[in-house]
């Protein structure tokens, strides 16, 4: 895990008391968890949902931290984002990849800025769903190993289009959240072994979807799948996790999911575990 | 048209028109049931109110609210929503709430305060939630105004 996300984990937890004092005016939940980008979203999708608890007339974010336990890597997550007026959220967010490399580790970081716009609708009320069109700005910090593999270049700007909705007692009562995303993105490996390669270097447009059941008031168990490109040639895999969210209070939420990450680089059947702690403010 | 669609076209119309004319009488109060009848909703109205006057964020708005009456009005809305032998005597949502500006933040301060009273009468999160997802889409009647 890097030096910086370690201390912004301990800054997360001396945050929490303040915290405490806040608290928007949405629903308990419906302000999701922080995706691996640093958007408002579950744990590998970014949703329309924006982030934190904040209604049209309030504003307020959230940090998270994250971290995936993968057999030959570990993928480590510290996001901010902070929404204005249930309109506009603005994201930032520094991802941390360990390579075990037997003989000892490797370190690619990259950092994407992140705005999402909500362009129409409600997660819960209102007839039309709510509807987001988000950028992500990526930065790979370090290209050795990317280029090497052949991406073309350190960064890249994803845009996606996503749609959420809160079905309310839906499933045999239950309340059900579906989530589709478009993306349109050249990324590998999310961006962390860069952009493009030789096996395409155009845009390509990705579906991801999510779909949850909340099973009470404070905790919903769900699936997400992700679609990937594959520039390099490498047979870059389509994500899927299962996860497992709680909600105890409008401060805090955690996740951990199953995460299968498929081949990724070299290695194959990257299969592991997804931790995530998130505090809104 | 194909030549054989138009029976099948036909036998699913006359299966739609004979699901509308049985659907009338027999109305579904399984809602009002899980949620008590009418002595459960009694008590559950009872609980909002006791609650709104306590949540500082929305109280302002029913400092002129009168309380037998909405207690009365509310229980016969809750009752003819979830399915029950109610007939709602009270004015329509968007009279009622106009003029009061209430805010999506304010709306969702009762949602909660109506899920607290739920939880606290264990009513079970399926009858929870398909109550709420009646009274959801009246909120485009009741915040804004
Ligand atoms: C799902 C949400 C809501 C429903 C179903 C609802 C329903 C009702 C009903 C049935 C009445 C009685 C009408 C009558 O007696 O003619 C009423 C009155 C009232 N409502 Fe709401 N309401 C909701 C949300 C709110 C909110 C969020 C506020 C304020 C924060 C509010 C403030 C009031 C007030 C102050 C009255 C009393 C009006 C008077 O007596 O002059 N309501 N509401």
């Amino acid at each position: 895990m890097g030096v910086p996300i370690r201390q912004a984990a301990c800054l997360l937890l001396l945050c929490l008391p303040l915290a405490a004092q806040a608290g928007g005016g949405r629903l308990l939940a419906t302000g999701g968890l922080t995706q691996l980008e640093g958007a408002a979203g579950g744990g590998l999708v970014p949703w329309a949902v924006l982030a934190g608890y904040g209604t049209a007339d309030e504003t307020g974010g959230t940090i998270a931290i994250s971290h995936t336990v993968l057999p030959d890597y570990n993928l480590s997550m510290l996001g901010l984002a902070y929404t204005f007026y249930n309109r506009v959220e603005i994201s930032a967010a520094r991802q941390s990849l360990a390579l075990d490399l037997g003989s000892g580790t490797e370190e690619i970081r990259q950092d994407i800025l992140g705005a999402k716009v909500r362009l129409t609708g409600d997660l819960v009320y209102d007839t039309l769903p709510q509807l987001s069109l988000g950028l992500q700005y990526k930065r790979n910090r370090d290209m050795d190993t990317p280029e090497a593999v052949g991406a073309e270049r350190k960064d890249g700007v994803d845009a996606y289009l996503a749609v959420s909705r809160l079905f309310l007692g839906a499933i045999g009562g239950y309340d059900l959240l579906l989530n589709g995303t478009l993306r349109a993105t050249r990324a590998n490996e999310l961006g962390l072994l860069g952009q493009g390669g030789p096996d395409n270097d155009s845009y390509k447009l990705m579906p991801e979807i999510s779909v949850a059941v909340l099973l009470n008031r404070s905790t919903a168990v769900g699936y997400e799948y992700r679609r990937k490109p594959d520039n390099l040639g490498l047979d870059e895999s389509h994500w899927h996790d299962v996860f497992f969210a709680w909600f105890p209070s409008k401060q805090l939420a955690f996740a951990a999911a199953l995460v299968d990450a498929g081949s990724v680089g070299p290695y194959d059947s990257q299969r592991g575990l997804y931790l995530s702690l998130q505090g809104s403010f | 048209m194909n030549r054989f669609a138009t029976p099948w076209l036909a036998l699913a119309l006359a299966a739609m028109l004979g699901a509308c004319a049985s659907s009338g009488p027999t109305r579904d109060d399984s809602l009002y049931q899980a949620l008590g009848e009418r002595e459960g909703i009694e008590m559950l109205v009872d609980g909002l109110l006791f609650r709104i006057s306590e949540n500082q964020k929305i109280l302002h708005h029913f400092t002129e609210a009168d309380p037998g009456r909405l207690h009365r009005t509310l229980t016969e809305q809750f009752c003819e929503l979830s399915g029950g032998p109610c007939t709602y005597s009270g004015d329509d949502m968007v009279t009622v709430h106009t003029a009061m500006r209430i805010t999506e933040a304010e709306f969702n301060s009762l949602v909660e305060d109506l899920i607290q009273v739920m939880e606290h009468q264990r009513i079970p999160i399926q009858a929870q939630n398909r109550l709420l997802a009646r009274l959801a889409p009246m909120r485009s009647e009741i915040i804004g105004l």
